[in-house]
């Protein structure tokens, strides 16, 4: 019991480490970066503390509720500030803490010479913080204090270096999408409050059962909503590319490995909700279908290695979503999904920091070429994630994602048939896009820019740097396999998900296993012919109709900003247009009446006595005239 | 003719009164017979015990009236629980007042040396080269509080007017005192003392009226009459009762500051020493407002529905008129004297507006608004009375410099936010008070008054009072603007625009703001504990009090309407 009693210590690390790095000022420069990266590590060894105590349990002791006091009492609402820890959140708990460590570990290398790595840490620490309260809570109130302190550190982090006007904007514009999804959140715990009384899982979930269909899937929907907000699914997924203008430790950790998935954390963990509501699961999946599609076919296009990795991040997610959209069958692949993808995905993050750092913080892929002799670690590292998010077996993505594919093809009717094909397609077009910035960057001829006749000389980075991504690539390898072992992965989050049914596939399974290592192979090798053999183009070609469309994310922000920006600002205009024309106008029209007439009555008091009792009696006899009038 | 019988008396009953007006002439005797380097010491802890003193006696009567409902002593002292709290309310502030008199920051006090010297004269100045001082300004104050403390504690006319008259005379001589442009002063004193003789002569005309009707100048006898159970040739006149009390009520609400009989207030509180304009805004007003509703509300009780009618006419027209002055000529203002001048105006009005109803809820909203004023505004010209002009004669400095008198123009104001941020913050916050903002305790009087009236169905005055307000907040924030995000000018800019503004100052005929501008002098405002700054913190953390934690001041308020008048 006492190990469990360590769960609050989870969140207050870190955010000790954030209130003293950012309120302890200049004072802390020094050192503030190394007690940044004690933070998180902190925490990651008192969750593997729990670990281990939670391992040492019956699967049905997993569950353990640490219940701080009363949050706060209102009317009939009680809520507490109360900490689950279960297989899930404890598999988050793992994820954040250990992926958050080394990157905070390589972020002392990589914001060396920033004047302001202090206030980045503090931001890095206060995302842990935030993030770990998400996992960690245990009423959907207290997860939403998690939700948006993840917002705002996303926010503070992505206009990190707000000195350029774009990456301010792109902070404002992930802000702006992510209150949409918020909002989300909010009318869903309404809806719980006025069926359950409740915000607390226990009330919530396992009251679930007993909603009616029209609530239900009210609450499914509100809850998909916000989960499209943070995870940057179709229709709220305009954000997250723009997003990559944080520096790129913060794409790891906050756009590929953790935040972003939370998301699929809110859905898994609101199962219970969702199996009550079947049309609600189903939007789930075709929310997911859409957007792995969405992200590969934008992934194809990007010259940006950064954004072209936040492509796949969504489609990765969309995954995901997918997965959890699909039932018992789903969840626990879903979460694997994600645990595998947060180690590859980071360490991809990391190899695209690095490759910068080695380029002057270019990221134009058109511009590279031929760096595998130049940066050979951080090709070797970041071709381990490669082949894991291809699905290449036996490295982490293979067992994760066909899991997916698989579960997408199982059940009755079109369903299968429509959500399996178009996760098989997907996973052949991760494979081509992949492959294309993995060639683009490594292998070809040398692209490389040259500044005032100066050849550019890459270098690797520095082993602080070094060290995380060699360890992610480890973990991209082996974290698959070893979770898979015997369907380990699967029973340990049963006391969170539920027992996963088995189904069989509408296509045997080995057919389906070679129809994914065709199209995976297929879509590489297609890659290859391109860009590692073919030659590349520095500047972009006109391209195609498609290529074109992708290359703009498929026309998002033009479709936002006539559907939903520019109506918007038709409102606030006109709005603003009346307030001055007529709230103010009148108001002024007001001030200035009150200024003439006190000027005006100001006149009568001028000093004379004789005037003033003049007023006096004037007045008098005024009222008295009223008086007696009224008197008859 | 009768046997004189002596009446009973309870002393207890009139001991606030007697301990007052006891000192007061013990201060008189102290002037006489205490060596002069003693006398000022002597008269500050006299006038101070004695006012203690009426608090602790307030606060001991407390229970006692609240059994009875009322303690008479004869036929013409009558202590209503009312009353009480009014005498509670009068007594505090005039401690806290006393303080402010008592202030010497900048090295002098408020008061000149020698009053009755001719301004710029030698004698003058010989006075204060010898440091003279005028410290009969305590017993005169002790005096005046006396006849507040039994205005309100009285059914016999005659004795009311009495009270008003002593209330009344000292406070002619107090505005005559002031240190600086001293002619000024004497001009607002010489100008209250008319204009209040001209009110006292209304009010005495009005006694006779009602006289005249009842037979009696006894409040329960009028009332009989009033009701129509009285036995006097003229009690079918209902023209003189009527006319008697709309003379009565012009009378005291002369003293109140309502207008069309404010004209006064503007000149006589800029003119007055800073200390008296308090004292003077903040007890002459409760008092009068508290005889104002005893009169009423005693005779209330025997109006027939016409009557009651006529009245509440002359309330609503004095209220609305009130409230529009207030508010309108003070968004003009450029003094800060006059500008609190016309906001003690405003809130007279605002007074008004919860008394229409003649309603326990209304006497209970205008004793928790007199509190909540008397704080917001004592405090305010504690702080006006620390903000001061400072000639620099040398090359020294600081040193070399000499503290004068306010700066109250507000271009002087501008940033003595940096200068002294706490009271600034406490100036602020009176103001936010005065304008009603919440968790102030402005804003719970304002709500109490309006509410009173809405409950009376005099919905039209509580919005006229909503807007009203909502105009005052204007010149209030203006101020706290004026002073916290306006830099301060420099100082030969600032000499000359306070020329500038001197000379733009005098009115047509220019005889009221005859004063002359000191150039070249900075702003400058006196920090560091006095006693006028306790005076401001005192008054800062019972606005705060009062807005955040209000029950027990609103019982004790509920308690002592439940017995009006």
């Amino acid at each position: 019991m006492e190990t469990m009693g360590l769960a609050p210590w989870l969140v207050g690390f870190p955010l000790i480490g954030a209130a003293v790095l950012l309120l302890g000022g200049r004072r802390t420069n020094r050192w503030g970066h190394w007690l940044g990266v004690l933070a998180p590590t902190a925490s990651f060894v008192a969750g593997l503390v729990m670990l281990v105590a939670l391992l040492g349990r019956s699967a049905d002791e997993r569950a353990i509720v640490t219940t701080l006091g009363t949050w706060f009492h209102a009317g009939p609402l009680t809520v507490e500030a109360a900490f689950r820890v279960d297989p899930l959140s404890l598999t988050f708990v793992m994820l954040v803490t250990f992926v958050g460590s080394l990157i905070h570990l390589y972020s002392v290398a990589y914001m060396e010479h920033d004047r302001d790595r202090r206030r980045f840490f503090g931001y890095l620490n206060l995302f842990v913080a935030a993030m770990l309260l998400l996992v960690l809570a245990d009423s959907y109130l207290l997860l939403f204090v998690g939700w948006e302190g993840v917002g705002l550190a996303s926010f503070l982090l992505i206009g990190f270096w707000d000195h350029k006007l774009e990456n301010a904007v792109a902070g404002k514009k992930a802000f702006v999408m992510n209150r949409v999804g918020d909002m989300g959140l909010i009318v869903a715990m309404m809806l719980m409050v006025w069926q359950f009384g409740s915000v607390s899982f226990d009330d919530v979930l396992g009251g679930a059962s007993h909603l009616g269909s029209g609530p239900a899937t009210a609450m499914g929907l509100m809850l998909l909503l916000a989960a499209c907000g943070k995870s940057a699914q179709f229709p709220l997924q305009a954000w997250l590319g723009d997003a990559m203008a944080g520096p790129t430790p913060v794409s790891a950790l906050i756009h590929a490995a953790t935040m972003v998935t939370a998301g699929v954390y809110l859905l898994v963990r609101s199962h219970a909700i969702l199996e009550a509501a079947p049309n609600a699961q189903l939007v789930v999946v075709i929310v997911g279908a859409i957007t792995l599609l969405f992200g590969a076919i934008v992934g194809c296009a990007k010259d940006d290695i950064k954004k072209a990795l936040a492509a796949s991040t969504m489609s990765q997610i969309g995954y995901m979503m997918l997965a959890a959209g699909l039932g018992p069958i789903g969840y626990a692949f879903a979460i694997f999904h994600l645990v595998t993808h947060g180690f590859f995905k980071a360490g991809l993050f990391l190899g695209a920091g690095s490759v910068m750092h080695a380029m002057d913080d270019s990221v134009d892929m058109r511009r590279f070429g031929g760096l595998a002799r130049a940066l050979p670690i951080t090709a070797i590292t970041m071709g381990l994630g490669w082949l894991a998010i291809l699905g290449v077996p036996p490295f982490s993505g293979f067992f994760s994602k066909d899991k997916i594919i698989e579960a997408a093809f199982v059940g009755e009717g079109w369903r299968p048939w429509v959500f399996g094909i178009v996760a098989l397609l997907g996973a052949g077009i991760t494979a081509f896009y992949m492959s294309r910035l993995f060639f683009m960057t490594f292998a070809g001829r040398r692209r490389w820019p040259a500044h005032d006749g100066h050849e550019t000389h890459p270098h690797e980075a520095p082993w602080l740097m070094r060290w995380p991504m060699i360890i992610l690539a480890v973990g991209s390898v082996f974290l698959g396999f070893l979770l898979q072992l015997g369907g380990r992965f699967t029973t340990w989050l049963e006391p969170s998900t539920g027992h996963a049914v088995h189904g069989e596939p509408v296509i045997p399974v080995w057919l389906l296993l070679t129809l994914t290592l065709v199209l995976v192979v297929l879509g590489a090798w297609l890659a290859f012919r391109l860009y590692a053999v073919g030659p590349v183009p520095v500047e972009a070609p006109h391209g195609s109709a498609l290529v074109r469309a992708a290359r703009h994310d498929l026309y998002q922000d033009p479709v936002n900003e006539t559907a939903v920006m520019l109506p918007g600002q038709v409102l606030t205009r006109t709005l603003v247009y009346a307030d001055r024309s007529a709230v103010d106008a009148s108001f002024l029209q007001l001030a200035s009446g009150v200024r003439r007439s006190g000027d005006g009555l100001r006149k009568a008091q001028n000093g004379y006595v004789r005037t003033y009792a003049a007023t006096s009696l004037g007045g008098l006899l005024v009222v008295a005239a009223v008086v007696w009038a009224l008197a008859g | 003719m009768n046997d004189f019988h002596a009446p009973l008396i309870d002393w207890a009953a009139v001991s606030p009164v007697l301990i007052v007006l006891g000192a007061g002439v013990v201060g008189v005797l102290v002037e006489a017979f205490v060596p002069a380097r003693l006398r000022r010491t002597v008269q500050v802890a006299l006038a101070l015990v004695a006012l203690a003193g009426a608090v602790v006696a307030v606060g001991l009567l407390w229970s006692s009236v609240h059994q009875s409902a009322r303690l008479s002593v004869g036929d013409s002292f009558d202590l209503t629980p009312f009353g009480l709290a009014i005498q509670g309310i009068v007594a505090a502030l005039a401690f806290l007042s006393v303080l402010v008199m008592a202030d010497r920051s900048g090295g002098q006090d408020a008061f000149a040396p020698t009053a009755a010297a001719v301004p710029g004269s030698r004698y003058e100045e010989e006075a204060r080269r010898a440091g003279l001082e005028q410290t009969e300004v305590f017993p005169l104050m002790l005096f005046s509080t006396g006849g507040m403390l039994l205005f309100t504690a009285t059914d016999d006319l005659i004795v009311l007017f009495i009270a008003l008259e002593v209330l009344s005379l000292p406070l002619y001589v107090l505005c005559a005192t002031a240190r600086r442009r001293r002619l000024l002063s004497q001009e607002a004193a010489f100008k209250y003392f008319l204009l209040g003789a001209f009110a006292s002569a209304l009010t005495i005309f009005g006694i006779a009226l009602l006289y005249g009707f009842a037979g009696s100048v006894h409040l329960p006898v009028i009332t009989d009459a009033l009701a129509g159970r009285g036995s006097t040739p003229l009690q079918g006149l209902h023209v003189l009762a009527i006319t008697g009390i709309v003379l009565v009520s012009a009378g005291l609400l002369f003293k109140v500051g309502a207008a069309p009989f404010h004209t006064w207030t503007p000149d006589v509180y800029t003119g007055a020493p800073t200390p008296i304009t308090g004292f003077m805004a903040v007890c002459t007003k409760a008092a009068a407002v508290g005889a104002l509703v005893r009169v009423l509300f005693y005779l209330g009780q025997g109006f027939d529905a016409p009557t009651r009618h006529e009245v509440q006419v002359l309330l609503w027209a004095v209220a609305i008129a009130t409230m529009a002055i207030g508010t309108i000529v003070g968004a003009v203002q450029t003094d800060i004297k006059r500008l609190l001048a016309y906001s003690s105006i405003a809130h007279a009005g605002f007074i008004i507006v919860a008394l229409v109803g003649f309603s326990e809820a209304g006497a209970k909203a205008v004793l928790f608004y007199l509190a909540a004023y008397g704080l917001a505004t004592l405090g305010a010209f504690a702080v006006v009375s620390l903000v001061r002009e400072r000639l620099t004669t040398g090359e020294g400095g600081e040193k070399d410099s000499v503290i004068l008198g306010e700066a109250t123009h507000l271009a002087q104001w501008a940033g003595i936010g940096r200068k002294a941020p706490w009271l600034t913050a406490a100036f602020a916050l009176f103001m936010l008070s005065m304008a009603g903002i919440p968790l102030t305790a402005g804003f719970l009087a304002k709500f109490g008054a309006f509410s009173a009236a809405v409950d009376a169905g005099a919905w039209p005055l509580a919005l006229l009072g909503v807007v009203a307000s909502a105009i005052s907040v204007f010149f209030y924030v203006r101020l706290i603007v004026l002073m916290v995000l306006t830099p301060a000018p420099d100082a030969g800019v600032e000499g000359a625009a306070a020329a500038e503004h001197a000379a733009a100052d005098v009115a047509p005929g220019g005889v009221a703001t005859a004063t002359q501008q000191v150039t070249r002098a900075v702003v400058t405002v006196m920090t560091g504990w006095s006693p006028a700054t306790v005076v401001v913190t005192v008054c800062a953390i019972g606005v705060v009090l009062l807005g955040v934690v209000p029950a027990s001041v609103l019982d004790l308020a509920a308690g002592a309407a439940k017995f009006v008048p």
